[in-house]
């Protein structure tokens, strides 16, 4: 089914009698498999308003992400949680779309210093699972009046209902950026530096660590770029001379580090954890994985295992929570891809579920 | 403004209640002495008051959870308090409902300077959270005006945003973790030191959830190194229109400033005879502050400078000094105590999108006219973030009544333009039956579902936020 407006999204539901698979661009193939009808959103596109005075933007669910991007970069501006591709990793093909980044709620390295989509999002619209269109939130930057739904829908998995527009706010894009990259540290030293990075002043606004090294990016006007990676310079000496990169090669490292590609290549099971950045190492060391990259300070771990491996069984009771984002539909089926929920919490995500999607028709089982 | 009749079961039921609290709680952490029940009646919203039937100070999360089940069990509405500061009436009691107050849990649990994170018990005030971490230099982010006397608990229940969150965040951008007592008295941990929620993000709609959804108890909240320093420029112009292309040129041109507030005639006027700041006597007034080393400080304020140039400003004061910025900042500060010289006022909080700014001020300078009564504008302008500050007469009969219906007027223009009726003060009592105006039946539907599964027996907080003929059906029940 591709309606092409959201009263006709909203009526499709309505008439519904079994379970829909929502689907923006197809790109991000997560979860457990799902089966019934497809709904594509491909039909709801389109920028409906663009003020870069106020820094804010409203699209439809199924606009590309590239449009996005595109309309945004001819203004100086920018989706600054710098959304995940997950084509590279997944080896998936299709557009992305907006719709797709919010209810898989993507972001990337500069996640640690601005947020995510949840932190971007000023207003929705969506049909729930009965069909009702709901809308939250709005297009002002500052808004608590009645409950955010908005950061609710962030990262539902179209669960709660099938998102029809979004509205956003957007930042401008700094002038240039640089990279200072630290060469043959172990992960325990490099999650030591990037805290130092982190905890400085110098809005460090991306710090990851993998094949290249430990990375520290920094952003904004050229002087200001300039005088920040010497300051950081200085701050890390204990760690080792860091390799300075400029813009181009700075983007195009950070594009490959949001994207993961280092983990792409070879097979086996891709697992992504959200911890405390302190006890990545030891996770790191528990988890015994053929590869990992740390991005988010050591925040976050992306680590390759071989396929079928319930890295989970190796860390008990971590705090923080492991997502299995690529692998065959067996493990998928067989492992919780999500973090399975203590009892309370778990009673509650039912309990909203019920709530939105009575008939538990929306992407029925992804979450596991 | 309405409150639903006290029922007269649980009124009659407080003897009983009372005994059973006492049996978890320390002796004086249960106040039901009439007269001092009476420093509970209201929050800063004082034009509404109302004595509850006890009040409670836990000093954990156990006695939190202990009092909520002997309420669930008895059917007793609770109402949570931080430091009653919110000026939307969100800690007014009723007088069948218990005053929970976090008000002795304000402990610091744990600093983590690496992992750049806090956690500390919820009555903690909101400016203790910084001066905690003040001696590692870092600091809280969210910094609304009240931080002095406000609570981290407040705070997560109205989402509470400040002056410097055009480039941090308000709280639920700065919030990482809660430990929140549901009704029932069960103990929810959600989130935690690491990012972002693995399941659904129950703790963004606990966040701004005006104290419906459950008690919280704990906090993690994210921290930030301090900047090297920071330093304002003052521009004045000649009509609101001019100085509100000046904010939209500023962020166009990719500089994000930490803050932008906006003073118009009126509130200068005031602040001006009350501070002697030494503000022009102009239309309208920014106050635009940057962040950094001294370079990248001077490089930024050039930058503004420049753009303000373009629009002929009568008046342009760059701060070199840190005397300098806080005479700057002298005014603004002011603004509210200045207003308050004048008569009472009632501060409203609607957010609109910044292209509408000269439109609604036009408006509202209309409105004044036709009500009578004078207002003041001051505001975060980088947001859109309205105070407009209407002066009234308390003890003239009918003035209040006057002024609301004039604040009324004025959050509905908020909505008619792409706007909203609160940006950071929450909906409480204040903007309860004006919720229908920016929302349809089926928005509020969504949103009382939460409330269903967070408290299915409706009985936190439960005659706020929603317009009382909405929520009429699940109170009952
Ligand atoms: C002079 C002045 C200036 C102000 N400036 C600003 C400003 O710049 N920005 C801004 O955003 N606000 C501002 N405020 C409003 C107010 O300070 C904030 O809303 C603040 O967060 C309220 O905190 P509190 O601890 O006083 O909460 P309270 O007033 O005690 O309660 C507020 C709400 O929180 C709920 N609540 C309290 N504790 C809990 C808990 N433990 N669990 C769940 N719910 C709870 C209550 O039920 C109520 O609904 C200002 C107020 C004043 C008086």
């Amino acid at each position: 089914m591709r309606p092409e407006s959201e009263d006709e999204l909203a009526e499709m539901v309505r008439a519904a009698n079994g379970p829909l698979r929502v689907r923006g661009g197809g790109t991000r193939d997560i979860g457990a498999p799902v089966q019934g009808e497809v709904v594509e959103t491909g039909g709801l596109s389109g920028v409906t308003l663009y003020e870069p005075g106020a820094l804010t933007l409203v699209a439809k669910a199924g606009t590309p992400v590239a449009e996005i991007e595109a309309m945004l970069g001819a203004e100086g501006q920018r989706l600054a949680f710098e959304p995940m591709d997950h084509r590279v990793l997944l080896g998936t093909e299709g557009e992305p779309t907006l719709g797709g980044v919010a209810s898989a709620n993507v972001s990337g390295p500069r996640r640690i210093s601005v947020g995510a989509p949840r932190d971007f999002m000023l207003g929705v619209r969506f049909v729930d699972g009965a069909g009702r269109v709901v809308s939250n939130g709005g297009r002002v930057m500052k808004n608590v009046t009645g409950y955010d739904l908005v950061k609710l829908m962030a990262g539902s998995w179209g669960t709660l209902g099938v998102l029809t527009e979004i509205s956003l706010k957007v930042l401008p894009a700094p002038e240039t950026e640089a990279t200072l990259v630290i060469p043959g540290l172990v992960a325990e030293t490099a999650v030591a530096a990037m805290s130092r990075a982190l905890g400085s002043p110098f809005e460090v606004s991306g710090a990851a660590h993998g094949v290249a090294g430990t990375c520290l990016r920094v952003e904004g006007f050229e002087s200001q770029v300039r005088y920040r990676t010497a300051q950081l310079t200085e701050l890390l000496t204990g760690f080792g001379a860091p390799q300075v990169l400029e813009a181009v090669d700075s983007r195009a490292l950070w594009r490959r580090i949001a994207d993961v590609e280092e983990l792409a290549t070879d097979a086996g099971d891709v697992w992504r954890l959200s911890v405390r950045p302190s006890q990545a190492p030891g996770l790191v060391q528990q988890m015994r994985a053929d590869q990992v990259l740390l991005d988010w300070g050591g925040g976050l771990i992306w680590a390759r295992v071989p396929e079928g491996t319930d890295l989970r069984a190796r860390l008990e009771g971590f705090g923080g929570h492991a997502t299995l984002i690529r692998a065959g539909a067996e493990t998928r089926s067989r492992l919780a891809v999500f973090q399975p929920e203590p009892a309370p919490v778990a009673a509650l995500t039912a309990g909203l579920r019920q709530k939105f999607d009575p008939r538990g028709i929306l992407n029925p089982g992804i979450l596991g | 403004m309405q409150m639903p009749e006290p029922d007269a079961r649980v009124l009659s039921i407080k003897p009983q209640l009372v005994k059973r609290l006492r049996e978890v709680l320390p002796e004086d952490a249960v106040i039901d002495a009439p007269e001092e029940t009476r420093a509970y009646e209201c929050d800063a919203l004082t034009a509404y008051r109302c004595p509850p039937l006890c009040a409670v100070l836990p000093s954990s999360t156990q006695e939190v959870s202990d009092v909520l089940r002997i309420c669930h069990e008895l059917g007793v509405p609770v109402v949570p308090r931080g430091s009653g500061t919110s000026l939307a009436g969100g800690a007014l009691p009723t007088a069948d409902s218990v005053i929970l107050g976090v008000a002795r849990m304000t402990e610091v649990l744990e600093i983590d300077y690496a992992d750049r994170v806090i956690r500390v018990q919820t009555g903690r005030t909101n400016l203790s959270v910084t001066g905690a971490v003040e001696e590692g230099d870092f600091f809280y982010a969210p910094d609304p005006s009240s931080q002095l006397a406000c609570a981290i608990a407040g705070n997560i229940a109205m989402n509470s945003g400040g002056a410097h969150c055009l480039k941090y965040g308000v709280t639920t951008n700065n919030l990482m973790g809660v430990t929140l007592v549901q009704m029932d008295g069960t103990v929810v941990e959600i989130g935690g030191a690491h990012l972002d929620a693995g399941g659904l993000d129950l703790l963004g709609v606990i966040c701004g959830s005006e104290g419906q959804l459950g008690v919280v108890t704990e906090a993690t909240l994210r921290i930030l190194r301090k900047p090297e320093g920071a330093r304002p420029v003052l521009i004045g112009f000649d009509s609101n229109e001019v100085a509100g292309r000046c904010v939209s040129d500023i962020i166009k041109a990719g500089i994000l400033p930490v803050a932008i507030e906006f003073m118009d005639r009126p509130c200068i006027r005031a602040t001006e005879d009350f501070a002697k700041a030494g503000y022009p006597d102009c239309e309208a007034l920014l106050i635009v502050e940057v962040e950094g080393s001294p370079a990248e400080i001077d490089d930024q304020l050039a930058r503004i400078i420049e753009i303000a140039r373009r629009h002929d400003p009568v008046e342009l004061r760059e701060s070199k000094s840190a005397e300098e910025s806080a005479r700057i900042w002298l005014g603004r500060k002011s603004a509210f105590g200045a207003m308050g010289q004048i008569n009472d006022y009632m501060c409203l909080d609607g957010t609109i999108p910044v292209s509408e700014l000269p439109y609604v001020l036009r408006r509202i300078g209309e409105m004044s006219a036709e009500y009578g009564l004078g207002v003041g504008n001051v505001f975060h302008a980088g947001d859109g973030n309205m105070h407009p500050l209407i002066l009234f007469d308390a003890n003239k009969p009918g003035d209040l009544e006057k002024c609301e219906a004039f604040g009324a007027d004025i959050l509905k223009l908020c909505v008619e333009v792409g706007g909203c009726l609160t940006g950071e003060h929450g909906v409480g009592i204040e903007k309860r039956d004006l919720m229908s105006h920016q929302y349809r039946d089926v928005d509020l539907e969504a949103q009382m579902a939460v409330k269903d599964v967070f408290d299915p027996k409706w009985l936190l907080n439960p005659a706020k936020v929603f317009p009382l003929p909405v929520s009429a059906g699940r109170r009952a029940g």
